[in-house]
């Protein structure tokens, strides 16, 4: 849907342009000269290259970007209303909601700020366990990734050859956790269940066959004439930019700005791995598929690392008022069956307080802010969602350039609207 | 598990607790209260002044504003607390700026000239806890439809919303 701007139609009451200018704001009036010269495209929301349901409106001269704003809310269902109904427990399968490509961060973050709250001490093969599922999940998030960044530019291949290996690793999280994408796995105090038998094994093959695999999608693209001319030097952020306009994760990094809070502020137990953080200064789209790429290779790494040195012991917390007893427990110690009963019933209260617990998550800063006043039930959940933030970015990027590499940055960003809409 | 007693409450004991603390320097003179509660650091500031803040605590190293939220203390009044989470890249450390706003047509200053990335939080504050903030560039809702009424994340508006 194309709509010619033109002095009638601007802010005279109903229609789409009436819209159109809300979202853009007064400084989307060109002054008259240009006008004539320009046109509003409406981008989405339904649009395959946005990624969900974004819409962009673009102010278009000829093919050249002059001005973009985003339009969001489509996805919106109230999550973090929704929390403050749920007690501390319930909250979890919720959050895996939010950004659905990578469940198993979204989980630790959560559980990460209420254990903060509670001053839970977590036991280390829990953390193991949660870091190897959170590295699998960042080369899960990454696999979407790539897949779907190189079709919009015009490599159909890659997609297929990503969503195989991605396959691989839904069956691991269908073993671990009973279901492949929201897996709701890790729990507050631990994680729900002690991992199948074969899921070393598993694990393993597919950190042997992976790196090779990842030298397979850059043989398909690395020196494909096509995907070098739509991603180099197209969608540059400077480091200045990207920090002042919130960007996190791999862009930033692509930017040339080496933060990474699995290294500088290590959670769950990130000080114990040994890994490299991949940074590139081009602040171009291609610098941010370097940067990717290289980021799933560390997290092989990582997952290497925690396979390897796995430790034996419980996998939740000692702390039988606030993690559900087993199975058998339950059914034959009478304490057992009282504390599963009561925190079915009633929840377990945290004391009050409020914490911001921050990691490192597949597409950048995630974070959780969890208010608690003393009852079972948080008082506040706010998420800090990395897209959301980089999206304000986007503008920044298409300025001046064609529209065309509108569709290359927005998948060079990898955003997920579900965790901006929330 | 955590025990209430290793909280530091008030700005002075904060202060004798950290003195060297880059953000507690920064904030001398401006920050109202304090609080240093498992291993974070919040400052409280008057609402008028969180631009000030804000500039001061950017000049002191911390870069980013990683994020920006409300909570809604219904029905006790001052009603709103804004926070501002900002993080400090040279030094690795992260605090919470703190401002609480009256219910009664809330309004604060935009920390938009400080920071660009606060434009979509403060609109989000905005859609969802109606708080209004001064000098912002574009003061809209970004969430939920243009012509919706009330403000869905008040303590006063139903889960269900209205019927």
């Amino acid at each position: 849907m194309a709509a010619v701007l033109d002095e009638e139609k601007i802010g005279t009451g109903t229609g789409v342009n009436d819209s159109l200018t809300d979202v853009l704001g007064d400084s989307a009036r060109h002054n008259k000269g240009d006008r004539e010269h320009t046109m509003i495209l409406n981008m989405g929301p339904q649009h395959p290259s946005t990624h969900g349901v974004l819409r962009l409106l673009l102010e278009i001269d000829g093919e050249s970007v002059e001005k973009l704003a985003v339009d969001i809310g489509y996805l919106h269902t109230g999550i973090e209303k929704t929390c403050e109904a749920k007690f501390y427990q319930q909250v979890v399968p919720l959050t895996d909601r939010i950004d659905y490509l990578s469940p198993m961060s979204n989980n630790l973050c959560y559980c990460l700020a209420v254990e903060k709250l509670l001053g839970l001490e977590i036991p280390e093969r829990a953390q193991y366990l949660r870091v190897l599922l959170n590295e699998l999940t960042r080369i899960q998030s990454h696999l979407v990734w790539l897949g779907t960044h190189a079709m919009d530019v015009g490599a159909l291949t890659v997609f297929l050859y990503c969503f195989r290996e991605r396959e691989d690793l839904l069956r691991i999280f269908e073993g671990v956790a009973g279901q492949r994408m929201m897996t709701s796995y890790f729990r507050i105090g631990g994680v729900s269940l002690e991992p199948p038998l074969d899921f070393y094994k598993q694990v393993q093959d597919f950190l042997n066959a992976f790196p090779a695999r990842i030298e397979e999608y850059e043989g398909l693209l690395n020196a494909n004439p096509i995907f070098l001319g739509r991603v180099k030097g197209v969608g540059y952020l400077s480091p200045e930019d990207a920090i002042a306009l919130g960007v996190t994760g791999p862009p930033l990094r692509a930017s040339g700005v080496d933060i990474d809070l699995r290294r500088d502020m290590p959670y769950s137990g990130y000080e114990k791995f040994k890994f490299d953080v991949p940074v590139s200064t081009g602040g171009d789209v291609w610098a941010r598929y370097l940067v990717r790429m290289q980021e799933m290779r560390e997290s092989v790494k990582i997952c290497q690392q925690a396979l390897d040195g796995m430790p034996t012991g419980p996998i939740v917390a000692d702390a039988p008022k606030i993690i559900l007893p087993n199975r058998e427990q339950m059914k034959t110690q009478m304490e057992s069956l009282i504390h599963h009963f009561k925190i079915v019933t009633e929840g377990f209260g945290v004391p009050a307080g409020e914490v911001y617990q921050g990691i490192e998550s597949p597409r950048g800063q995630m974070g959780y802010y969890v208010v608690s006043d003393g009852t079972a039930k948080p008082y506040r959940v706010h998420m800090r969602n990395p897209s959301y933030a980089t999206l304000q970015a986007l503008e920044t990027m298409c300025k001046g350039r064609l529209l065309a590499d509108v569709v290359a940055v927005i998948g060079s960003i990898d955003i997920v609207l579900g965790e901006i809409d929330r | 598990m955590y025990d209430p007693a290793s909280a530091v409450k008030g700005w002075d004991a904060v202060q004798a607790a950290m003195p060297e603390n880059p953000a507690v320097v920064a904030l001398a003179g401006l920050a109202v209260d304090a609080k240093w509660d498992r291993n974070e650091l919040t400052l409280e500031v008057a609402p008028e002044d969180v631009t000030a803040a804000g500039e001061r605590l950017k000049a002191a190293g911390y870069n980013f504003l990683e994020d920006l939220t409300a909570v809604d203390w219904y029905p006790s009044e001052p009603r709103f607390q804004i926070n501002y989470h900002i993080l400090s890249h040279s030094l690795k450390t992260r605090i919470r700026l703190m401002a609480r706003v009256s219910g009664d047509a809330p309004a604060i200053n935009t920390m938009t000239v400080v920071w660009p990335s606060a434009n979509f939080y403060e609109r989000e504050v905005y859609d969802l806890f109606g708080v209004h903030f001064g000098g912002h560039p574009n003061m809209t809702r970004i969430m939920m439809p243009l012509e919706w009424q009330g403000h869905p994340l008040r303590k006063d508006y139903p889960v269900e919303g209205y019927r």
